[in-house]
Protein backbone atom coordinates (compact mmCIF):
# COMPACT_ATOMS: atom_id res chain seq x y z
CA UNK A 1 0.00 0.00 0.00
CA UNK A 2 3.32 2.12 0.70
CA UNK A 3 0.23 4.93 2.49
CA UNK A 4 3.28 6.94 3.74
CA UNK A 5 4.92 7.16 0.92
CA UNK A 6 2.45 9.02 -0.88
CA UNK A 7 1.66 11.00 1.74
CA UNK A 8 4.66 12.09 2.50
CA UNK A 9 4.76 14.16 -0.81
CA UNK A 10 1.26 15.35 -0.89
CA UNK A 11 2.78 18.95 -0.95
CA UNK A 12 4.47 18.01 -4.36
CA UNK A 13 1.63 15.82 -5.91
CA UNK A 14 -0.98 18.41 -4.69
CA UNK A 15 0.54 21.96 -4.84
CA UNK A 16 3.68 21.71 -6.63
CA UNK A 17 5.35 22.75 -3.67
CA UNK A 18 9.03 23.18 -4.36
CA UNK A 19 11.84 25.22 -2.64
CA UNK A 20 13.60 28.63 -3.51
CA UNK A 21 17.72 28.07 -2.34
CA UNK A 22 17.83 30.50 0.53
CA UNK A 23 21.36 31.52 -1.11
CA UNK A 24 21.30 32.12 -4.38
CA UNK A 25 17.37 31.99 -5.11
CA UNK A 26 17.48 29.40 -7.48
CA UNK A 27 14.05 28.01 -7.90
CA UNK A 28 14.07 23.97 -7.33
CA UNK A 29 11.02 21.34 -8.36
CA UNK A 30 11.71 18.84 -6.98
CA UNK A 31 12.87 19.76 -3.79
CA UNK A 32 16.21 18.54 -2.59
CA UNK A 33 18.53 18.20 0.08
CA UNK A 34 21.45 20.42 -1.92
CA UNK A 35 21.07 23.17 -3.97
CA UNK A 36 21.94 21.95 -7.76
CA UNK A 37 22.98 25.63 -8.40
CA UNK A 38 25.08 26.93 -5.97
CA UNK A 39 25.68 23.31 -3.25
CA UNK A 40 24.82 24.60 -1.07
CA UNK A 41 21.83 23.39 1.50
CA UNK A 42 17.97 24.51 0.24
CA UNK A 43 15.28 23.84 2.43
CA UNK A 44 12.63 26.67 2.27
CA UNK A 45 9.91 26.45 0.66
CA UNK A 46 8.33 27.85 -2.68
CA UNK A 47 4.79 27.27 -4.33
CA UNK A 48 5.34 26.90 -8.21
CA UNK A 49 2.41 28.46 -10.46
CA UNK A 50 1.69 25.11 -12.45
CA UNK A 51 2.04 27.26 -15.31
CA UNK A 52 4.66 26.44 -18.04
CA UNK A 53 5.11 24.67 -21.77
CA UNK A 54 5.34 21.21 -23.11
CA UNK A 55 9.32 20.62 -23.63
CA UNK A 56 9.15 17.16 -24.87
CA UNK A 57 6.29 14.38 -25.00
CA UNK A 58 5.48 10.91 -25.98
CA UNK A 59 2.57 8.70 -25.97
CA UNK A 60 3.22 4.92 -24.06
CA UNK A 61 1.27 2.07 -25.31
CA UNK A 62 3.15 -0.19 -23.32
CA UNK A 63 2.31 0.75 -19.55
CA UNK A 64 3.95 -0.83 -16.24
CA UNK A 65 1.90 -2.09 -13.30
CA UNK A 66 -0.79 0.13 -11.78
CA UNK A 67 -1.08 2.72 -14.93
CA UNK A 68 -2.42 -0.35 -17.54
CA UNK A 69 -5.76 1.37 -17.21
CA UNK A 70 -4.77 5.16 -18.44
CA UNK A 71 -3.72 2.96 -22.10
CA UNK A 72 -2.77 5.04 -23.79
CA UNK A 73 -1.34 8.22 -22.01
CA UNK A 74 1.17 10.78 -22.43
CA UNK A 75 3.94 11.93 -20.47
CA UNK A 76 5.68 15.29 -21.00
CA UNK A 77 8.45 16.97 -19.98
CA UNK A 78 7.03 20.54 -18.68
CA UNK A 79 9.47 24.11 -18.66
CA UNK A 80 7.95 25.46 -15.80
CA UNK A 81 7.38 29.33 -16.39
CA UNK A 82 9.95 30.00 -12.81
CA UNK A 83 12.40 27.23 -14.98
CA UNK A 84 12.57 23.70 -13.07
CA UNK A 85 11.61 21.47 -15.78
CA UNK A 86 8.90 18.01 -14.16
CA UNK A 87 8.00 15.17 -15.40
CA UNK A 88 4.23 14.63 -15.40
CA UNK A 89 1.27 13.31 -17.74
CA UNK A 90 -0.76 15.43 -19.80
CA UNK A 91 -4.79 15.42 -19.80
CA UNK A 92 -7.80 16.83 -21.25
CA UNK A 93 -5.96 16.94 -24.76
CA UNK A 94 -8.97 16.07 -26.60
CA UNK A 95 -8.20 15.94 -30.40
CA UNK A 96 -5.81 18.85 -29.44
CA UNK A 97 -2.71 17.12 -30.66
CA UNK A 98 0.24 18.02 -28.32
CA UNK A 99 2.97 20.11 -29.89
CA UNK A 100 6.44 20.90 -28.25
CA UNK A 101 6.07 24.49 -26.88
CA UNK A 102 2.13 24.03 -25.94
CA UNK A 103 1.05 26.18 -22.66
CA UNK A 104 -0.36 24.13 -20.00
CA UNK A 105 -1.19 24.59 -16.25
CA UNK A 106 -1.16 22.25 -13.52
CA UNK A 107 -4.28 20.28 -12.16
CA UNK A 108 -5.01 17.55 -10.18
CA UNK A 109 -5.61 13.94 -11.63
CA UNK A 110 -6.00 10.69 -10.53
CA UNK A 111 -2.01 8.85 -11.33
CA UNK A 112 -1.99 5.43 -10.21
CA UNK A 113 -3.87 2.54 -9.39
CA UNK A 114 -2.87 0.08 -6.80
CA UNK A 115 -4.20 -3.48 -7.42
CA UNK A 116 -7.97 -4.19 -7.35
CA UNK A 117 -11.16 -2.10 -6.05
CA UNK A 118 -9.70 -2.47 -2.84
CA UNK A 119 -6.41 -1.07 -3.88
CA UNK A 120 -5.15 2.88 -3.36
CA UNK A 121 -5.85 5.63 -5.46
CA UNK A 122 -2.79 7.87 -5.87
CA UNK A 123 -3.28 11.56 -6.84
CA UNK A 124 -1.46 14.04 -8.03
CA UNK A 125 -0.10 16.78 -10.31
CA UNK A 126 -1.40 16.37 -14.21
CA UNK A 127 -1.38 19.45 -17.08
CA UNK A 128 -3.24 20.06 -19.33
CA UNK A 129 -3.59 23.04 -22.38
CA UNK A 130 -3.50 26.36 -20.87
CA UNK A 131 -6.21 27.67 -23.97
CA UNK A 132 -5.57 31.33 -22.63
CA UNK A 133 -2.02 31.48 -21.73
CA UNK A 134 -0.65 33.70 -23.72
CA UNK A 135 2.01 31.63 -26.83
CA UNK A 136 5.45 32.91 -25.24
CA UNK B 1 49.93 5.90 -27.29
CA UNK B 2 50.13 2.15 -26.43
CA UNK B 3 52.85 2.06 -23.29
CA UNK B 4 55.05 -0.86 -23.27
CA UNK B 5 53.22 -4.07 -21.93
CA UNK B 6 54.09 -4.29 -18.31
CA UNK B 7 53.87 -7.15 -15.96
CA UNK B 8 51.69 -5.06 -13.92
CA UNK B 9 49.10 -4.74 -16.51
CA UNK B 10 45.53 -5.44 -15.29
CA UNK B 11 44.44 -8.31 -18.25
CA UNK B 12 41.18 -9.93 -18.68
CA UNK B 13 42.24 -13.62 -18.67
CA UNK B 14 38.86 -15.31 -19.19
CA UNK B 15 35.67 -14.45 -20.61
CA UNK B 16 32.33 -16.53 -20.87
CA UNK B 17 28.85 -15.99 -21.99
CA UNK B 18 25.74 -17.66 -22.30
CA UNK B 19 23.04 -17.25 -25.21
CA UNK B 20 20.83 -14.22 -24.88
CA UNK B 21 17.41 -15.29 -25.06
CA UNK B 22 14.22 -16.78 -23.53
CA UNK B 23 16.19 -19.27 -21.07
CA UNK B 24 12.79 -20.50 -19.29
CA UNK B 25 14.55 -24.18 -18.29
CA UNK B 26 16.98 -22.11 -16.87
CA UNK B 27 17.10 -19.83 -13.38
CA UNK B 28 18.87 -16.86 -11.89
CA UNK B 29 21.78 -19.30 -10.77
CA UNK B 30 21.85 -21.72 -13.67
CA UNK B 31 22.94 -18.95 -16.23
CA UNK B 32 25.07 -17.68 -13.79
CA UNK B 33 27.02 -20.58 -13.93
CA UNK B 34 27.33 -21.26 -16.96
CA UNK B 35 29.13 -17.97 -17.91
CA UNK B 36 31.56 -19.23 -14.67
CA UNK B 37 32.35 -22.05 -16.08
CA UNK B 38 32.97 -21.04 -19.81
CA UNK B 39 34.84 -18.03 -17.75
CA UNK B 40 37.16 -20.25 -15.76
CA UNK B 41 37.47 -22.86 -18.47
CA UNK B 42 38.77 -20.03 -20.90
CA UNK B 43 41.33 -18.35 -18.40
CA UNK B 44 43.06 -22.07 -18.27
CA UNK B 45 41.20 -23.02 -14.80
CA UNK B 46 41.65 -19.40 -12.81
CA UNK B 47 39.59 -19.57 -9.52
CA UNK B 48 38.53 -16.37 -8.45
CA UNK B 49 39.36 -14.50 -4.95
CA UNK B 50 36.67 -12.10 -5.50
CA UNK B 51 33.45 -11.98 -7.18
CA UNK B 52 31.54 -9.13 -8.11
CA UNK B 53 28.24 -9.40 -9.79
CA UNK B 54 26.31 -7.36 -11.83
CA UNK B 55 22.44 -7.26 -12.02
CA UNK B 56 19.86 -5.10 -12.47
CA UNK B 57 16.33 -6.12 -11.01
CA UNK B 58 16.87 -9.64 -9.10
CA UNK B 59 15.47 -7.98 -6.14
CA UNK B 60 12.29 -7.42 -8.13
CA UNK B 61 12.16 -9.53 -10.72
CA UNK B 62 12.86 -12.92 -8.92
CA UNK B 63 12.77 -12.08 -5.23
CA UNK B 64 16.48 -12.30 -4.60
CA UNK B 65 18.90 -10.46 -3.53
CA UNK B 66 22.40 -11.23 -1.59
CA UNK B 67 23.62 -12.26 -5.09
CA UNK B 68 27.52 -11.80 -4.31
CA UNK B 69 27.33 -14.62 -1.59
CA UNK B 70 24.20 -16.74 -3.75
CA UNK B 71 25.95 -17.22 -6.29
CA UNK B 72 29.81 -18.10 -4.55
CA UNK B 73 27.89 -20.30 -3.13
CA UNK B 74 26.50 -22.11 -6.12
CA UNK B 75 29.68 -22.09 -7.45
CA UNK B 76 31.79 -24.07 -4.49
CA UNK B 77 33.42 -20.80 -3.56
CA UNK B 78 31.40 -19.97 -0.14
CA UNK B 79 34.07 -17.88 1.72
CA UNK B 80 35.03 -15.59 -1.25
CA UNK B 81 34.74 -12.28 -0.91
CA UNK B 82 31.39 -11.94 -3.31
CA UNK B 83 29.07 -9.05 -3.47
CA UNK B 84 26.82 -7.40 -5.65
CA UNK B 85 26.55 -4.11 -7.49
CA UNK B 86 23.66 -2.37 -8.64
CA UNK B 87 24.17 0.48 -11.00
CA UNK B 88 20.70 -0.61 -13.51
CA UNK B 89 21.64 -1.30 -16.81
CA UNK B 90 25.02 -0.52 -16.50
CA UNK B 91 25.37 -2.70 -13.26
CA UNK B 92 27.81 -5.37 -15.34
CA UNK B 93 30.30 -2.76 -16.15
CA UNK B 94 30.22 -1.11 -12.70
CA UNK B 95 31.47 -4.96 -11.44
CA UNK B 96 34.38 -5.06 -14.19
CA UNK B 97 34.91 -1.26 -12.77
CA UNK B 98 35.37 -2.93 -9.58
CA UNK B 99 36.97 -6.22 -10.28
CA UNK B 100 39.61 -3.78 -11.84
CA UNK B 101 39.81 -1.83 -8.90
CA UNK B 102 40.10 -4.89 -6.38
CA UNK B 103 42.98 -6.07 -8.73
CA UNK B 104 44.93 -2.84 -9.18
CA UNK B 105 44.97 -2.01 -5.18
CA UNK B 106 46.63 -4.96 -4.82
CA UNK B 107 44.10 -6.58 -2.50
CA UNK B 108 42.78 -8.98 -4.54
CA UNK B 109 44.38 -11.66 -6.72
CA UNK B 110 42.26 -13.03 -9.17
CA UNK B 111 38.72 -11.37 -9.62
CA UNK B 112 35.71 -12.28 -11.37
CA UNK B 113 32.88 -9.78 -12.72
CA UNK B 114 29.87 -11.62 -13.71
CA UNK B 115 26.97 -10.20 -14.89
CA UNK B 116 22.96 -12.16 -14.73
CA UNK B 117 19.39 -11.47 -15.43
CA UNK B 118 16.35 -13.40 -15.20
CA UNK B 119 13.68 -11.33 -16.81
CA UNK B 120 11.52 -14.12 -18.43
CA UNK B 121 9.88 -15.31 -14.88
CA UNK B 122 7.92 -12.07 -15.16
CA UNK B 123 5.87 -10.65 -18.26
CA UNK B 124 4.30 -7.37 -19.56
CA UNK B 125 3.31 -4.75 -17.27
CA UNK B 126 5.57 -6.37 -14.02
CA UNK B 127 8.47 -6.04 -16.27
CA UNK B 128 7.71 -2.72 -17.40
CA UNK B 129 7.40 -1.90 -13.52
CA UNK B 130 10.64 -3.31 -12.75
CA UNK B 131 12.25 -1.40 -15.30
CA UNK B 132 11.17 1.44 -13.84
CA UNK B 133 12.84 1.31 -10.43
CA UNK B 134 16.17 2.58 -12.01
CA UNK B 135 14.18 6.19 -12.70
CA UNK B 136 13.62 8.54 -9.60
CA UNK B 137 11.04 6.67 -8.28
CA UNK B 138 8.67 9.53 -6.89
CA UNK B 139 9.25 12.00 -10.02
CA UNK B 140 9.63 9.85 -12.67
CA UNK B 141 8.30 6.17 -12.57
CA UNK B 142 5.31 7.82 -10.23
CA UNK B 143 4.13 9.77 -13.44
CA UNK B 144 3.71 6.70 -15.41
CA UNK B 145 7.00 6.99 -17.04
CA UNK B 146 9.53 4.07 -17.98
CA UNK B 147 13.21 4.26 -18.72
CA UNK B 148 11.69 3.11 -23.02
CA UNK B 149 9.81 7.00 -22.22
CA UNK B 150 12.56 8.72 -20.79
CA UNK B 151 14.28 7.74 -24.61
CA UNK B 152 10.83 8.47 -26.07
CA UNK B 153 11.00 11.92 -24.63
CA UNK B 154 14.66 12.34 -25.30
CA UNK B 155 13.96 11.31 -29.53
CA UNK B 156 11.30 13.56 -29.73
CA UNK B 157 13.02 16.44 -28.67
CA UNK B 158 16.49 16.47 -30.35
CA UNK B 159 13.96 15.61 -33.63
CA UNK B 160 12.57 18.59 -33.01
CA UNK B 161 16.06 20.55 -32.07
CA UNK B 162 17.76 18.92 -35.06
CA UNK B 163 15.48 18.36 -37.86
CA UNK B 164 16.02 15.38 -38.67
CA UNK B 165 14.03 12.79 -40.89
CA UNK B 166 12.90 10.25 -38.52
CA UNK B 167 13.45 7.31 -40.38
CA UNK B 168 16.97 8.00 -40.54
CA UNK B 169 17.05 6.24 -37.08
CA UNK B 170 15.45 3.16 -38.32
CA UNK B 171 19.81 3.07 -39.27
CA UNK B 172 20.55 2.05 -35.74
CA UNK B 173 18.69 -1.06 -35.13
CA UNK B 174 18.95 -2.68 -39.14
CA UNK B 175 22.63 -2.23 -38.48
CA UNK B 176 22.23 -4.21 -35.35
CA UNK B 177 20.55 -7.33 -36.39
CA UNK B 178 22.65 -7.41 -39.67
CA UNK B 179 25.68 -7.73 -37.30
CA UNK B 180 23.37 -10.05 -34.98
CA UNK B 181 23.16 -12.44 -37.89
CA UNK B 182 26.68 -13.16 -37.39
CA UNK B 183 26.51 -14.07 -34.16
CA UNK B 184 25.70 -16.98 -32.49
CA UNK B 185 24.96 -16.07 -29.37
CA UNK B 186 22.58 -13.28 -30.60
CA UNK B 187 18.70 -12.64 -29.55
CA UNK B 188 17.96 -11.84 -32.57
CA UNK B 189 19.40 -13.09 -36.04
CA UNK B 190 16.85 -11.91 -38.26
CA UNK B 191 17.50 -8.74 -40.84
CA UNK B 192 14.85 -5.89 -40.62
CA UNK B 193 14.87 -3.38 -43.16
CA UNK B 194 13.43 0.32 -43.81
CA UNK B 195 9.97 -1.18 -44.49
CA UNK B 196 9.74 -3.22 -41.26
CA UNK B 197 11.00 -0.61 -39.41
CA UNK B 198 8.73 1.67 -40.77
CA UNK B 199 6.05 -1.20 -39.78
CA UNK B 200 6.39 -1.20 -36.29
CA UNK B 201 4.20 -1.17 -33.69
CA UNK B 202 4.72 1.86 -31.60
CA UNK B 203 5.39 1.12 -27.58
CA UNK B 204 6.35 4.72 -26.84
CA UNK B 205 5.70 7.77 -29.47
CA UNK B 206 7.89 8.58 -31.54
CA UNK B 207 9.97 5.20 -30.51
CA UNK B 208 8.90 1.95 -32.02
CA UNK B 209 9.00 -1.71 -31.30
CA UNK B 210 12.41 -1.62 -33.16
CA UNK B 211 14.03 1.22 -31.62
CA UNK B 212 14.15 -0.50 -28.13
CA UNK B 213 16.35 -3.88 -27.13
CA UNK B 214 14.34 -6.10 -26.08
CA UNK B 215 14.80 -7.31 -22.20
CA UNK B 216 16.37 -11.28 -21.82
CA UNK B 217 18.16 -13.61 -19.89
CA UNK B 218 21.61 -14.11 -19.73
CA UNK B 219 24.85 -14.25 -18.04
CA UNK B 220 28.35 -12.80 -18.74
CA UNK B 221 31.41 -13.11 -17.00
CA UNK B 222 35.24 -12.21 -17.06
CA UNK B 223 38.33 -12.46 -15.33
CA UNK B 224 40.70 -9.82 -14.02
CA UNK B 225 44.20 -10.39 -13.23
CA UNK B 226 47.32 -8.76 -13.10
CA UNK B 227 49.33 -10.23 -16.08
CA UNK B 228 52.50 -11.40 -13.68
CA UNK B 229 49.83 -13.69 -11.59
CA UNK B 230 48.94 -15.35 -14.77
CA UNK B 231 50.29 -18.71 -16.10
CA UNK B 232 52.66 -18.52 -18.61
CA UNK B 233 50.89 -20.10 -21.08
CA UNK B 234 47.19 -19.10 -22.11
CA UNK B 235 45.37 -20.46 -24.77
CA UNK B 236 44.31 -16.68 -25.75
CA UNK B 237 45.75 -13.42 -26.37
CA UNK B 238 45.08 -11.27 -23.08
CA UNK B 239 43.94 -7.97 -23.41
CA UNK B 240 44.61 -5.47 -21.32
CA UNK B 241 42.39 -2.78 -19.52
CA UNK B 242 44.13 0.46 -20.03
CA UNK B 243 41.31 2.61 -19.26
CA UNK B 244 38.68 2.18 -16.84
CA UNK B 245 35.96 4.88 -15.68
CA UNK B 246 32.57 5.23 -14.28
CA UNK B 247 30.78 8.56 -14.48
CA UNK B 248 27.48 9.66 -13.20
CA UNK B 249 24.77 12.52 -14.36
CA UNK B 250 21.66 13.99 -12.63
CA UNK B 251 19.33 10.78 -11.87
CA UNK B 252 16.10 12.71 -13.40
CA UNK B 253 16.08 13.37 -16.61
CA UNK B 254 14.14 16.49 -15.27
CA UNK B 255 16.88 17.89 -13.70
CA UNK B 256 19.28 18.00 -16.01
CA UNK B 257 20.44 21.28 -17.94
CA UNK B 258 20.41 19.60 -21.34
CA UNK B 259 18.90 16.21 -20.98
CA UNK B 260 20.30 15.72 -24.77
CA UNK B 261 23.56 16.06 -24.03
CA UNK B 262 24.80 12.72 -21.79
CA UNK B 263 27.03 14.56 -19.56
CA UNK B 264 28.16 10.92 -17.95
CA UNK B 265 28.76 9.26 -21.24
CA UNK B 266 31.00 11.96 -22.22
CA UNK B 267 32.89 11.74 -18.77
CA UNK B 268 33.69 8.30 -18.46
CA UNK B 269 34.90 8.15 -22.24
CA UNK B 270 36.66 10.96 -21.58
CA UNK B 271 38.69 9.87 -18.22
CA UNK B 272 38.97 6.30 -19.65
CA UNK B 273 41.13 7.15 -22.99
CA UNK B 274 43.09 9.73 -20.58
CA UNK B 275 44.40 7.25 -18.64
CA UNK B 276 44.60 4.96 -21.91
CA UNK B 277 46.74 8.14 -23.37
CA UNK B 278 44.73 7.93 -26.36
CA UNK B 279 42.08 9.68 -27.86
CA UNK B 280 38.31 8.10 -28.50
CA UNK B 281 39.63 8.67 -32.13
CA UNK B 282 41.94 6.08 -32.02
CA UNK B 283 40.60 2.86 -31.16
CA UNK B 284 39.54 0.62 -33.86
CA UNK B 285 35.55 -0.27 -32.86
CA UNK B 286 33.32 1.47 -30.42
CA UNK B 287 30.86 -1.26 -28.53
CA UNK B 288 28.29 1.40 -27.74
CA UNK B 289 25.38 1.19 -26.03
CA UNK B 290 22.06 1.08 -28.17
CA UNK B 291 19.04 0.18 -25.71
CA UNK B 292 17.19 2.30 -27.80
CA UNK B 293 18.34 3.77 -31.03
CA UNK B 294 18.30 7.24 -29.20
CA UNK B 295 21.15 6.72 -27.12
CA UNK B 296 23.14 4.95 -29.82
CA UNK B 297 23.18 8.56 -31.65
CA UNK B 298 23.64 10.19 -28.26
CA UNK B 299 26.45 8.22 -27.20
CA UNK B 300 28.38 9.21 -30.63
CA UNK B 301 28.18 12.39 -29.74
CA UNK B 302 28.52 12.24 -26.11
CA UNK B 303 32.41 10.20 -27.16
CA UNK B 304 33.24 12.88 -29.48
CA UNK B 305 32.72 11.04 -32.55
CA UNK B 306 30.07 13.39 -33.33
CA UNK B 307 28.90 16.55 -33.15
CA UNK B 308 25.63 17.34 -31.16
CA UNK B 309 22.42 16.89 -33.49
CA UNK B 310 25.09 15.09 -35.93
CA UNK B 311 25.33 11.51 -34.49
CA UNK B 312 22.45 10.27 -36.33
CA UNK B 313 23.89 10.95 -39.76
CA UNK B 314 27.19 8.51 -38.47
CA UNK B 315 24.41 5.68 -39.15
CA UNK B 316 23.65 6.53 -42.62
CA UNK B 317 26.57 6.01 -44.53
CA UNK B 318 27.71 2.66 -43.36
CA UNK B 319 30.33 4.34 -41.45
CA UNK B 320 29.55 2.20 -38.47
CA UNK B 321 29.28 -1.17 -40.25
CA UNK B 322 31.79 -3.89 -39.86
CA UNK B 323 34.03 -2.61 -42.88
CA UNK B 324 33.17 1.37 -41.85
CA UNK B 325 35.76 4.07 -40.38
CA UNK B 326 34.34 3.04 -36.96
CA UNK B 327 32.58 0.00 -36.70
CA UNK B 328 29.75 -0.17 -33.41
CA UNK B 329 27.42 -3.11 -32.17
CA UNK B 330 29.75 -5.22 -33.59
CA UNK B 331 27.89 -8.72 -32.34
CA UNK B 332 24.45 -7.00 -32.91
CA UNK B 333 24.79 -4.64 -29.75
CA UNK B 334 21.42 -4.51 -27.32
CA UNK B 335 19.22 -4.38 -30.01
CA UNK B 336 20.45 -7.54 -32.17
CA UNK B 337 22.37 -9.46 -29.21
CA UNK B 338 19.42 -8.60 -26.70
CA UNK B 339 19.37 -6.62 -23.40
CA UNK B 340 20.13 -8.93 -20.23
CA UNK B 341 19.77 -5.95 -17.74
CA UNK B 342 22.95 -6.13 -15.41
CA UNK B 343 24.92 -8.72 -17.68
CA UNK B 344 24.57 -6.27 -20.73
CA UNK B 345 28.04 -4.38 -19.69
CA UNK B 346 29.96 -7.81 -19.31
CA UNK B 347 28.42 -9.14 -23.06
CA UNK B 348 29.78 -5.95 -24.27
CA UNK B 349 33.22 -6.83 -22.59
CA UNK B 350 33.13 -10.14 -23.61
CA UNK B 351 32.06 -9.39 -27.35
CA UNK B 352 34.95 -6.36 -27.45
CA UNK B 353 37.71 -9.14 -26.29
CA UNK B 354 36.50 -12.03 -28.82
CA UNK B 355 37.09 -9.09 -31.68
CA UNK B 356 40.87 -7.99 -29.76
CA UNK B 357 41.36 -11.66 -30.10
CA UNK B 358 40.94 -12.69 -33.05
CA UNK B 359 37.80 -14.79 -32.07
CA UNK B 360 34.69 -13.20 -33.66
CA UNK B 361 33.78 -15.66 -36.49
CA UNK B 362 32.00 -14.13 -39.14
CA UNK B 363 31.86 -10.65 -37.94
CA UNK B 364 36.06 -10.32 -36.72
CA UNK B 365 36.90 -6.74 -37.63
CA UNK B 366 40.52 -7.15 -39.70
CA UNK B 367 43.20 -7.29 -36.40
CA UNK B 368 41.88 -4.84 -34.46
CA UNK B 369 44.02 -3.44 -31.52
CA UNK B 370 42.25 -1.48 -29.69
CA UNK B 371 38.42 -1.02 -28.55
CA UNK B 372 36.07 1.36 -26.53
CA UNK B 373 33.61 -0.18 -24.25
CA UNK B 374 30.70 1.80 -22.92
CA UNK B 375 27.55 0.94 -21.17
CA UNK B 376 24.78 3.22 -19.87
CA UNK B 377 22.05 2.58 -17.61
CA UNK B 378 19.32 4.44 -18.68
CA UNK B 379 19.75 7.52 -20.04
CA UNK B 380 23.39 7.82 -19.07
CA UNK B 381 22.40 8.37 -15.56
CA UNK B 382 25.43 5.73 -14.88
CA UNK B 383 28.09 5.71 -17.61
CA UNK B 384 30.78 2.95 -18.19
CA UNK B 385 33.64 2.84 -20.28
CA UNK B 386 36.64 1.00 -20.86
CA UNK B 387 39.28 1.10 -23.11
CA UNK B 388 40.92 -2.62 -23.76
CA UNK B 389 44.06 -3.21 -25.81
CA UNK B 390 45.01 -6.84 -26.78
CA UNK B 391 48.63 -7.94 -26.06
CA UNK B 392 50.11 -10.50 -28.74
Amino acid sequence: MEISRHWRLKKQRYSLIGEVCPHCDAKIFPPRDVCPECGQEARSEFAFSGRGQVYSHTTIYDAPAGYENNLPYTVALIKLDEGPIVTAQLTDLGAQPVEIGMPVEMVTRRIREDGDERGMLVYGYKFRPAWNAPIK
Amino acid sequence: MNDAVKNTDIVIAGIGQTPVGEHWQLSLKNLAYLAYKAAVQDSGGLKPDALYVGNMLAPVLSHQAHLGVLLADDFGLAGIEAAAVEAGNAGGAAALRLAYLAVASGCVNIAMALGVEKFTDQVGPNVEAAASVILDSDYEAAMGLTPNAQAALLLRRYLYEYQVPRPAFGAFPILAHNNAAGNPQAMYRNLINAESYAQAGMVCDPLNLFDIAPWADGAAAVIVARRDSLPAALPHPLARISGASLATDRLALHDRPNPLFLRAAQKSVERACRQAGILPQDVDFFELCDSTSTYAALSLEAAGFAAPGQGWRMAQDGQLALDGKLPVCTLGGFKGRGNPGGAAGLYQVVEAVLQLRGEAGKNQLPHPQRALVQSLSGAAATAVAHVLEVIH
